[in-house]
């Protein structure tokens, strides 16, 4: 898998200073159009769009596990459960504020991201894989025997949405805002990081994990920490999911979800800071839109991301970089 | 005590079944570096297409088995390398990985779309009568599949060690580039590989489907107890599946019987970290070295 941050590395530093330039303009532009984009659109609309960015921050948060430091994690629904849980729990039951809720979810699966990864990366990578299918797994099981403090199969519900200084939040459009912001300042966040010499480790275990030890980064403690902050998005996708559907029962934590979640990574295109906003969209919204497909729609998003890591294992994004790279030859050469 | 054995011997007959998968995702693992994340998959489908077999064509359940498990033979076995794998393996490990799991959804939502939502039974091969042994009731179902599972792992064996087609293969596995020096035809042998594992998921699915019932979501618990039988045993050795795989089967059973049935799935688990822990090369494997 090519990617796009080694390309930057290797371009010299204006240039390379104009492009990031231009993903954090078209963050904030994005931001901008989703801020106003539900207005006609209705409830169930508003929801979806809100939908589909929760779940990009869950995807997000893959994407740094899988695409810049190069490991699979088959739990990611699993920690987008562990928020969701930790928030609804503390917000219906001890009356804490969803501030704190969020933060709490997101320091929670940080901590368990680390304690799964430790023993996990010891070894070999594709044991994380391993680790991390047994957790998710783990999870559900207590998710739906533990009915004391989960609900069990009838979840949890009347989760409350919360409040911004004072303005209440209940509406869909309101929310929306909301999550928009919030999206915008996790992204921004991810942003920074790849940017970082942090980020450019990642990146580097991720392309040669032997020449980058060599290097002296300590590639051990470098995915660990990739790991557990990707685990930590999951988290706060949650902490986000739960006020947004109101109610949260096992079902979309499951093993299965976090497999598509891994697809929509791929699919988006693995490595690109904006390829799980495509990715979600592809498995989240257009399902929505496609309902009378069905299960269907399903089979046709793993066919469809089965035949692109045949053709383009770098997903939408390398397509569309392919693409762009091809007409700009073609214009260079007409001039 | 009778009690206890009983469970022993059920949960060695489903830890044989187990072990039938394990086998299957190891060779699959050394010869082609596929990491198979539809191996619960591929053992579900071929009960699921006999029954299809059975009612699209109003076939008696002979001939709607041969077809079923030659289809299978054909698309999973011999298409899933040539389609899947093939084209894939050259961009690395995790997108190989990663297509088994996008294979294993296409299956699991293509065989409740094409075939049915519930559970279907499916006939036994043998009576499924209790017989009293010394005051203890063993069900013949399970002893049947003992027999039968170790029956195939025995043939696999004396093929792999004994044949000079299972040499070649066996030699494919561990060099690929010193077989291919010794005009073994490699490409071939990787071939055989993936049919065989085909084959051995046919021989699981018979097994496990008259007990289970045939569901498009039985995969998943099968395949995740297949996964941990094989790393617990050692990733690297057909050996350490067979005893990964009775380990994980009397553990579920004995879980099941004397811990809770709610967490029974969490003891294999707890089974499979501890190993990761202790001894993540396995219980029967070898410590590998690093390949740069």
């Amino acid at each position: 898998m090519s990617a796009p941050a080694l390309q930057d590395a290797a371009a010299s530093p204006p240039r390379a200073a104009r492009r990031i330039d231009a993903a954090l303009v078209a963050l904030i532009l994005g931001a901008v159009i989703l801020w106003f984009a539900p207005v006609g659109m209705g409830r169930y609309g508003t929801y979806v769009l809100s939908l589909w960015l929760v779940m990009s921050i869950g995807v997000m948060g893959l994407n740094l596990t899988l695409g810049y430091a190069g490991q699979t994690s088959l739990a990611q629904a699993a920690f987008m459960g562990l928020g969701a849980y930790a928030t609804a729990i503390l917000t219906t039951k001890f009356g804490v504020s969803w501030y704190a809720a969020f933060g709490i979810s997101g320091l929670l699966t940080f901590a368990v991201g680390l304690l799964l990864g430790f023993p996990a990366l010891r070894v070999r990578t594709h044991y994380l894989a391993f680790v991390t299918l047994a957790f998710s797994t783990l999870v559900w099981l207590v998710l739906r025997n533990e009915q004391w403090l989960t609900g069990g199969t009838f979840g949890i519900s009347n989760i409350n949405r919360p409040e911004f200084f004072g303005i209440k939040l209940f509406g869909a459009l309101e929310f929306h805002r909301f999550v928009v912001v919030v999206t915008l300042i996790l992204s921004l966040a991810l942003w920074w990081l790849i940017r970082s010499p942090w980020g450019r480790a990642f990146t580097a275990l991720r392309e040669n994990p032997v020449r980058a030890a060599s290097l002296g980064i300590d590639t051990r403690a470098y995915t660990l920490l990739a790991f557990a902050i990707g685990s930590a998005y999951g988290g706060f996708a949650g902490a986000l999911y739960a006020p947004l559907v109101e109610f949260i029962d096992p079902s979309p934590f499951a093993l299965s979800q976090s497999f598509s979640l891994l697809l929509m990574v791929v699919a988006g295109g693995a490595g690109y800071l904006f390829g799980p906003f495509i990715g979600a969209l592809l498995g989240v919204v257009l399902p929505e839109w496609l309902r009378f497909a069905g299960s269907l729609y399903l089979i046709l998003f793993a066919a469809i991301v089965l035949a692109l890591l045949v053709v383009c294992p770098q997903g939408v994004s390398g397509l569309a970089e392919r693409g762009w790279n091809v007409l700009r030859r073609k214009s260079g050469g007409a001039r | 005590m009778a009690e206890f054995i009983a469970y022993l011997i059920a949960g060695i007959a489903t830890g044989a079944i187990y072990a039938l998968a394990a086998i299957g995702f190891t060779l699959v693992w050394q010869t082609s570096q596929t990491i198979n994340f539809a191996q619960g998959e591929f053992v579900m489908l071929p009960a699921v297409l006999i029954l299809l077999a059975v009612k699209l064509f109003g076939l008696p359940l002979w001939a709607g088995g041969l077809i079923g498990i030659a289809v299978f033979l054909l698309i999973f076995g011999a298409g899933f390398k040539l389609v899947v794998v093939d084209p894939m393996i050259k961009h690395g490990v995790l997108p190989l990985a990663i297509a088994t799991m996008a294979l294993s959804i296409i299956m699991k939502e293509g065989a409740k779309d094409g075939f049915s939502a519930e559970a279907q039974s499916f006939p036994s091969l043998v009576p499924t009568d209790m017989v009293n042994l010394l005051g203890i009731s063993i069900s013949l179902q399970h002893l049947a599949i003992i027999v039968v599972a170790f029956a195939a792992i025995g043939l696999l064996q004396w093929f792999v060690g004994g044949t000079k087609l299972g040499r070649q293969m066996q030699a494919t596995a561990q060099n690929p580039t010193v077989a291919r020096i010794l005009g073994i035809p490699v490409e071939r042998m990787v071939l055989l590989t993936f049919l065989l594992n085909a084959a051995l998921a046919v021989v699981a699915s018979l097994l496990i489907s008259p007990i289970y019932l045939a569901k498009f979501s039985n995969g998943e618990t099968i395949g995740l107890f297949a996964f941990i039988a094989a790393i617990v045993g050692g990733f690297n050795q057909v050996r350490g599946a067979l005893v990964g795989g009775i380990l994980i089967g009397v553990a579920d059973s004995l879980a099941a019987a004397y811990i809770s049935t709610q967490y029974r799935l969490a003891v294999p688990l707890v089974l499979l970290v501890a190993i990761i822990l202790v001894k993540p090369e396995g219980l029967m494997g070898r410590k590998e070295e690093r390949r740069v």
